[in-house]
């Protein structure tokens, strides 16, 4: 035992190694219970049970469903763009275990501390999008292409109020190192206590479902109109690299709230904020803002496109530049 | 244990410059246009990845976030609305006076570069150059290169008005 800690501790490349299967782990694991918590939500939404089959109130399910999806052969069609066609999945998956490393889960547990965290999470965030137009362009089929269309013309409409609504937190704690940042919160006061970063946390929630195509804003999958949007023609385990994620993207959403808006891994009135009791705090503020996104996702119909692209052009961009403007008076005068 | 860390970051050093060579060849050189966009992206993550060799993580961020985030996507999306996946273009056949210019003019220019290099005398580079924290960027963007940088923003606000008069006329036309 003491020789195989000695060989981790001598080799930090291969500690490294361990610590990115580990985040891959979690990334799975955490499709795999969000999965399950959307059916049963949806169900108890609807007024259904959802899956209640496999094991106690059918908890086995989304790990049945896993294995059949393993099992499935990738169909590439006929007409498709072969390269592309499989790079996709890869790319919209990659970018995603790139972030999970730079979030601060606790004090002291985290992959890399950068001094521009923020930066760096919002740069690979960037790359998601480019997977969609691959993959809806690759799959040479119209309902592919239109999902890509306006998966690319929503993402680049609701990055602006992302960015800016993150920026007026930046303005009052001048630092993009996302620990520093969660340290700013160490006191009684969250940043989501203040007014105006109120404001940017309500913008910031608006924008980041849009961000991660959920409903209300899950035009680039439409069921009733585009069967599946951008990911029509995938089958087998590349289906399931996007479902993931898609997961993903949602957990890095919430938790980029969390880390900005909501304390971090700090408890309410930084009770109980060490290594461990960090993680919890952490992570559970994660999943009630996960599962708010789900409650708005079976709880509102879909809106159209020209009310989409008019919300966040005509209310939430004017109004992110408006805040962050009282934001930057507020720090320079206090 | 040292020189085994030197070993890996070279090669991820020798790899970045692979990406940068490998993705300019794809742009200039594929016969389906996506193709060459996606190899210019490529070829600018290689770049980010020099940046980063160059010790500013901040800068690599930013080429990754402004060249590929944006100006590729735009340039994809540009792509996507007009071509499809079974759209190439037709194979260049190269003409026998062609070749003989190419070799030419690579004799040529493979000579000047081998007597420029010759000519050359070589001061080796310095270990850091300076501090290139956000907080000195920051600095010398608002203080020391105020113009320059108000005037960069000026450029873009004209594109910006140009690009909303050429999308209005377009639409008055079809109407």
């Amino acid at each position: 035992m003491e020789q195989i800690i000695k060989f981790i501790q001598t080799y930090s490349l291969l500690r490294m190694l361990l610590a990115f299967c580990c985040l891959i782990g979690i990334i799975f694991a955490n499709a795999i219970v969000m999965g399950y918590l959307e059916r049963k939500i949806a169900a108890r939404i609807q007024r259904r049970w959802g899956p209640m089959e496999v094991g106690l109130q059918g908890w086995l399910q989304m790990i049945l469903d896993g294995v059949k999806i393993l099992s499935k052969q990738l169909i590439v069609p006929k007409d498709a763009n072969r390269f592309l066609f499989r790079l996709a999945p890869l790319l919209c998956f990659t970018p995603v275990a790139m972030v999970f490393v730079a979030l601060p889960i606790s004090r002291s547990l985290y992959g890399i501390n950068l001094n521009i965290g923020l930066i760096y999470i919002i740069a690979m965030g960037s790359i998601n999008v480019f997977s969609i137009l691959i993959a809806g362009w690759s799959s040479n089929n119209k309902y592919s292409l239109f999902g890509a269309m306006r998966s690319v013309a929503q993402n680049i409409a609701y990055e602006v109020p992302i960015l800016l609504s993150l920026l007026a937190v930046v303005l009052t704690t001048s630092t993009f190192d996302l620990q520093e940042i969660v340290k700013a919160q160490s006191g009684p006061i969250w940043f989501v206590l203040y007014p105006n970063l109120f404001v940017a946390f309500v913008i910031y929630l608006i924008a980041g479902c849009a961000e991660t195509n959920r409903a209300p804003f899950d035009l680039p999958e439409a069921e009733s109109e585009l069967t599946a949007g951008y990911h029509t023609e995938y089958s087998g385990f590349a289906f399931g690299l996007f479902a993931i994620a898609e997961y993903g993207n949602l957990f890095i959403m919430a938790s980029i709230a969390t880390i900005m808006f909501l304390g971090g891994w700090n408890g309410p009135f930084g009770f109980l904020s060490g290594p461990v009791m960090g993680a919890i705090w952490f992570l559970s503020k994660v999943f009630i803002l996960m599962l708010t996104m789900m409650w708005v996702r079976w709880t509102y119909p879909r809106v159209r496109f020209d009310q989409l692209m008019n919300l966040a052009w005509k209310y939430l961009i004017p109004f992110s530049l408006v805040n962050l403007l009282i934001t930057a008076l507020v720090v320079k005068i206090i | 244990m040292n020189a085994y860390y030197q070993f890996v970051a070279e090669v991820f050093f020798v790899m970045f410059i692979l990406l940068t060579l490998i993705g300019s060849w794809l742009a200039v050189n594929a016969r389906i246009l996506m193709h060459s966009v996606l190899g210019l992206a490529v070829s600018l993550l290689g770049v980010a990845g020099l940046y980063f060799y160059l010790g500013s993580m901040f800068l690599t961020m930013m080429q990754i976030l402004i060249y590929m985030g944006a100006v590729c996507i735009v340039l994809v999306f540009g792509i996507m609305v007009g071509y499809t996946p079974n759209e190439s273009a037709d194979k260049h056949e190269l003409s026998r006076n062609m070749m003989l210019g190419l070799v030419t003019s690579g004799v040529a220019a493979f000579l000047l570069i081998v007597v420029a290099i010759g000519k050359t005398t070589w001061t080796q580079a310095v270990q850091t150059t300076g501090n290139f924290s956000i907080e000195w960027l920051g600095k010398s963007l608002l203080l020391e290169y105020c113009l320059a940088f108000e005037l960069i923003s000026v450029v873009l606000l004209i594109a910006i008005v140009g690009a909303i008069i050429l999308a209005r006329g377009g639409r008055e036309e079809e109407i």
